[in-house]
């Protein structure tokens, strides 16, 4: 069996009285690619922010490699090697692929100057590592001039060379188009043959599905269904599923209609 | 051959999808320089332009040596403040406190020297005081929160009228610079070339490294950029912003001592009259207003192009009336041609 890298067990969160997380459980194993799905409001943000130290928990542990850690902090996030690409991107775009993968982390010699070279031999390399070539670009191509999916690569690239074995993606593939959400999951599985792992959070139940080996659906703060890709036959299971969580006992229009189509198939 | 996103067969390596080694274009260093030199090298084609009109006006006063003569020893007053508001710019901020910088810094020098102290002690004084002004300035916008095109402005004043209090407007003169070594080093002539220039040249190259060859400058970009994006990355955005007005401070207070060498005298209003043309030569620069990029060999280009527009209007036989005027239409032709020139990426 994979290494287990982080478990949470009966994670939850509480702002006042309101509860955003009541008693999640979740697990990524190394080279695993875990989507998340949720409705706005399930808790997927909270869970992030917990994820990557931002937000404490109000109970619950946190297992990393199978060790109960105490005071998680992000400080301890990113030490476990968790790196969060955030929805925004987070990424300067009128600076160069390499400035931005060295962001903070600047590659410096003597007096703090720039080893130039140096810096853009391993982004080279970095980018490779993840499928990220292209001749239309150099490390030294502006990111302002790179496509959606392509600016994902960059921010998957910097989080790789932060030694990440655990990349939160928070919906890398919204508002992407079909070729830009290609590019993307290209990088996602080159991220995976490497041996890390990757949590990948979207509305989107066709793209997680397209890409994920395991399922969390999360639903008004609760883990509703975790299945394996094998129980999954389709994307379309995935959406019944998240229907009758929706609406127990189901919305009697809705299912008529669903009803409906399947008798005329 | 590596796999490209944009090929339909990305990845996937067989027979006959060996082609000749594929080039970027920016591997060619002359494409690649002129990319990414692109805003330096239009304002230095809008001030080979503006020289070449004045100089087809009138073509003989432009072989007298004189007149350049007087532009290199005033131009690296202006260099001193110009090269670091670049670095201010492209943070993000402005500062418009400078000229205040430079009286202050070079009052305390003018202090020292009167007090009979060696003038090399009066400009260490002058630096320390500027870059002590600079955190102060720099502190009030960053830690205060405050808009720093008005913080600035009100710092300007401020400094500006604590001057005028306590000196109730009167000048100091300094006779015995003339015969420091101070005044030979920093002030004189070499082979007749007014030695500023090449003290000027050097900041100028330096600050140029720093900008892009140093943590400094990329920090500095980056935090123009996205101040956000920066944070997430773990860089202190308050202290890189707080960095770059203290080197406004410094450049000031050298500039401010610079100036004072010149005339051998400090007078109150010291640094006053630089404002708006050093702001003009950072954007004339190719500078742009919006942060994250700026270029300092454009913005010295830029404080030459300045510099020689008064200059050229007189030399060129216009009355001095038609100064303002062709200030005014060499900075709106430069912005266009900058807006032109590069794209803003969002």
């Amino acid at each position: 069996m994979a290494e287990r890298l982080i478990e949470l067990r009966d994670i939850s969160k509480s702002y006042g009285q309101v509860y955003a997380l009541g008693g999640v459980n979740l697990s990524v194993d190394r080279g695993e690619v875990v989507g998340l799905i949720g409705d706005n409001g399930a808790g997927k943000s909270t869970l992030i922010k917990i994820l990557s130290g931002v937000v404490k928990p109000t109970s619950g542990e946190i297992l990393i490699r199978s060790q109960p850690v105490t005071g998680w902090s992000a400080a301890r996030s990113r030490d476990a090697g968790i790196e969060t690409v955030f929805q925004d991107r987070a990424l300067a775009v009128q600076q160069t692929i390499v400035r931005n993968i060295f962001m903070g982390r600047e590659l410096t010699g003597f007096l703090g100057w720039l080893k130039v070279n140096k810096e853009i031999e391993e982004a080279r390399r970095l980018m490779r590592e993840i499928g990220f070539t292209s001749k239309v670009f150099t490390p030294q191509s502006i990111v302002g001039q790179l496509s959606g999916g392509e600016r994902q690569g960059v921010a998957i690239a910097r989080a790789i060379y932060k030694q990440a074995d655990l990349i939160i993606l928070d919906e890398p593939t919204t508002a992407l188009s079909l070729t830009e959400t290609a590019k993307v999951f290209h990088f996602v599985r080159q991220v995976r043959a490497s041996g890390r792992s990757i949590l990948f959070i979207g509305h989107n139940i066709h793209h997680v599905f397209d890409i994920a080996d395991r399922f969390v659906v999360l639903d008004r703060g609760k883990v509703a269904l975790t299945a394996d890709r094998s129980q999954v036959k389709s994307a379309e299971d995935l959406i019944n599923f998240m229907e009758d969580v929706a609406h127990p006992g189901g919305l009697p229009g809705l299912h008529d209609a669903g009803d409906a189509e399947h008798r005329a198939r | 051959m590596e796999p490209d996103l944009h090929e339909p067969s990305a990845g996937i390596s067989g027979p006959g999808n060996s082609r000749k080694e594929w080039k970027h274009p920016s591997d060619n260093w002359m494409r690649g320089f002129i990319l990414a030199n692109r805003a330096a090298l239009g304002t230095l084609a809008v001030f080979i332009v503006m020289m070449a009109v004045f100089m087809t006006a009138n073509p003989t006063v432009f072989t007298t040596w004189y007149l350049y003569s007087s532009v290199l020893t005033t131009l690296p007053v202006a260099l001193f403040v110009v090269v670091p508001l670049v670095f201010v710019v492209t943070c993000g901020e402005i500062d418009l406190s400078f000229p205040a910088t430079m009286g202050f810094a070079s009052w305390v020098f003018a202090l020292v020297v009167q007090a009979g102290y060696d003038p090399f002690l009066g400009i260490a004084a002058a630096i320390a005081t500027g870059t002590l002004l600079g955190f102060l300035v720099g502190s009030l916008v960053v830690y205060g929160g405050l808009s720093s095109l008005i913080a600035t402005l009100g710092m300007n004043f401020l400094l500006r009228g604590l001057i005028q209090i306590i000196n109730e407007g009167k000048s100091t003169a300094l006779t015995s610079l003339a015969d420091s070594w101070a005044y030979k080093i920093f002030s004189s002539q070499l082979y007749g070339i007014p030695v500023q220039i090449f003290w000027a040249i050097g900041f100028v190259v330096l600050s140029a490294l720093l900008y892009n060859r140093h943590r400094f400058g990329a920090q500095v970009k980056v935090v123009g950029d996205n101040p956000d994006s920066a944070q997430q990355m773990g860089i202190d955005v308050k202290r890189v912003r707080v960095k770059v007005f203290v080197f406004v401070g410094i450049g000031a207070a050298i500039a401010g001592t610079f100036s004072v060498m010149i005339n051998f005298t400090w007078w109150p209003t010291a640094g006053d009259g630089y404002l708006l043309p050093v702001l003009a030569s950072v954007f004339v620069g190719g500078t742009p207003t919006w942060g994250g990029v700026g270029t300092v060999v454009g913005g010295a280009i830029g404080a030459v192009t300045v510099s020689f527009i008064q200059t050229g209007v007189v030399a060129a036989g216009l009355s001095g009336f038609y100064v303002q005027f062709f200030n005014g239409l060499i900075i709106i032709l430069s912005l266009l041609g900058h807006k032109w020139n590069q794209a803003r990426y969002r």
